[in-house]
């Protein structure tokens, strides 16, 4: 039997007992053995990767629209080529993802026509906009801050191509998060006004970065199913918590205060506590009514529509190509030569 | 699913890129991507797995090509390797003092 390698392929085991092979599952899991595509997994666990990972994707390659708004007037060249690298790297994220996904089965199409379409969700915080170049620093440390704190437990995914993705993910994106906390530096220790700007953008995304987290323990859908997979390790709170720990010295060192009155040392706990999260914007954005879901949508498809012929002309090529070296007489796959 | 389904992206199949980090190390697999030729996977794949000079040389194959092993098969297509514990050395036992062996 031939099958691609990296292909979600379920048929091989449809004669095993399922009461058996769910066993197997599970035990797999509890070892810290990875899952990888063609084994056998349970509906559900490939449904919460599939939901999962293509939110993860979608939201790489949104996230590059928030921050290429300022690609052309960066305040200098050093500025421009950084945000044009750290810009490229998302997509290079959302492509790693995209094909971390198809190993379950499902298409690179299907899953960006259900982004078009609204039907498969992207991270809120890509909703909101960037009102001044200071919001390229915000995003940087803090959005990226939140991203790489939920980020690393996932290398140790109990799913094999997911984690793989994250590990590549991760190394990357610590760059992000440092050319945001110098950028931001940059502003905080120049002009007053600079200063300002630098303060208005870390007031406007600090509570936002805290809801990336997802919605408190005790509300969250998925999270249980999601820890006993492996699939997370840490709760929303749990993970929350850390990167509150992780900013207020580095705010501190930046000069700039994070907009929380109720941000204070527990004695106890050896954290900070916050302040309550305003989860009734958190609702409203993810039901599209954040300040710019049709926005980034709307450009999203006008992207893919109108890259629509330059991916019919390369398929066009290749089967010219194709013709071209069979009439030469040379064999129709010789392409791929080392 | 099968291959065939894989290749709907927009016409454009599916690649295996394969990274020789640098020279006197073997190529290993990086990932996968969709691409309409292999000039074009190579171009890709230097695009999205070399971006930090993670390379010196990629192989790109079409993932149709590959032959992979059963999963269901593992057990025993693997096990004539498990019960030869003669073909390592520590199988032997030598006594204490003989050196370069």
């Amino acid at each position: 039997m031939t099958t691609t390698v990296t292909t979600a392929q379920a048929d091989g085991h449809a004669t095993a007992d399922p009461h058996a092979l769910a066993a197997a599952f599970d035990a797999a899991v509890a070892d810290e053995v990875r899952i990888e595509p063609r084994d056998w997994m349970p509906d559900a666990y490939r449904d919460t990767l599939v939901r999962q990972m293509a939110q993860h994707a979608h939201s790489e390659i949104i996230g590059m629209q928030p921050e290429a708004n300022w690609i052309t007037r960066a305040p200098s060249l050093r500025r421009k080529a950084i945000l044009m690298a750290k810009v490229q790297d998302e997509a290079g994220h959302g492509l790693y993802l995209y094909s971390a996904t198809e190993t379950l089965g499902v298409s690179r199409d299907d899953l960006l026509d259900k982004l078009h379409a609204g039907r498969q969700r992207y991270s809120s915080i890509f909703n909101y906009p960037t009102l001044t170049w200071a919001d390229v620093g915000a995003i940087g440390w803090l959005v990226d801050g939140a991203a790489i704190t939920n980020q690393v437990p996932l290398c140790r995914c109990s799913y094999g191509p997911y984690a793989r993705a994250m590990v590549r993910i991760c190394k990357e994106e610590s760059f992000h998060q440092r050319q945001g906390y110098e950028l931001l530096l940059a502003l905080s220790r120049g002009t007053p006004e600079q200063h300002a700007m630098a303060q208005d953008a870390v007031n406007r995304w600090w509570w936002p970065s805290l809801m990336m987290f997802g919605p408190p323990d005790d509300e969250s859908a998925h999270s249980a199913q999601s820890m006993a997979w492996r699939i997370k390790r840490h709760s929303n709170d749990e993970l929350r918590r850390r990167f509150v720990d992780i900013c207020v010295p580095q705010a501190e060192i930046l000069g700039l205060t994070l907009p929380d009155p109720d941000l204070r040392w527990n004695e106890e706990r050896g954290g900070y506590d916050h302040g309550p999260i305003d989860w009734a914007e958190f609702r409203e954005v993810l039901r599209g009514n954040g300040p710019c879901n049709r926005e980034r949508l709307e450009r999203r498809r006008a992207a893919h529509e109108s890259g629509a012929w330059v991916r019919q002309a390369a398929v066009a090529y290749a089967a010219k190509q194709r013709e071209a070296g069979r009439a030469a007489g040379h064999g129709a796959d010789q392409e791929a030569g080392a | 699913m099968s291959e065939g389904q894989r290749q709907e992206g927009g016409g454009w199949p599916l690649w295996e890129v394969f990274v020789r980090s640098r020279r006197g190390l073997s190529h290993t697999h990086a990932g996968s991507l969709h691409a309409p030729d292999a000039e074009m996977a190579l171009r890709n794949a230097r695009d999205l797995y070399t971006r930090r000079a993670e390379g010196v040389s990629i192989w790109v194959v079409p993932s149709a090509a590959v032959t992979a092993s059963s999963p269901d098969e593992k057990d025993p297509f693997f096990e004539p390797a498990a019960d030869k514990a003669y073909r390592h050395p520590t199988f032997y036992a030598i006594p204490e003092g003989v050196k370069h062996l």
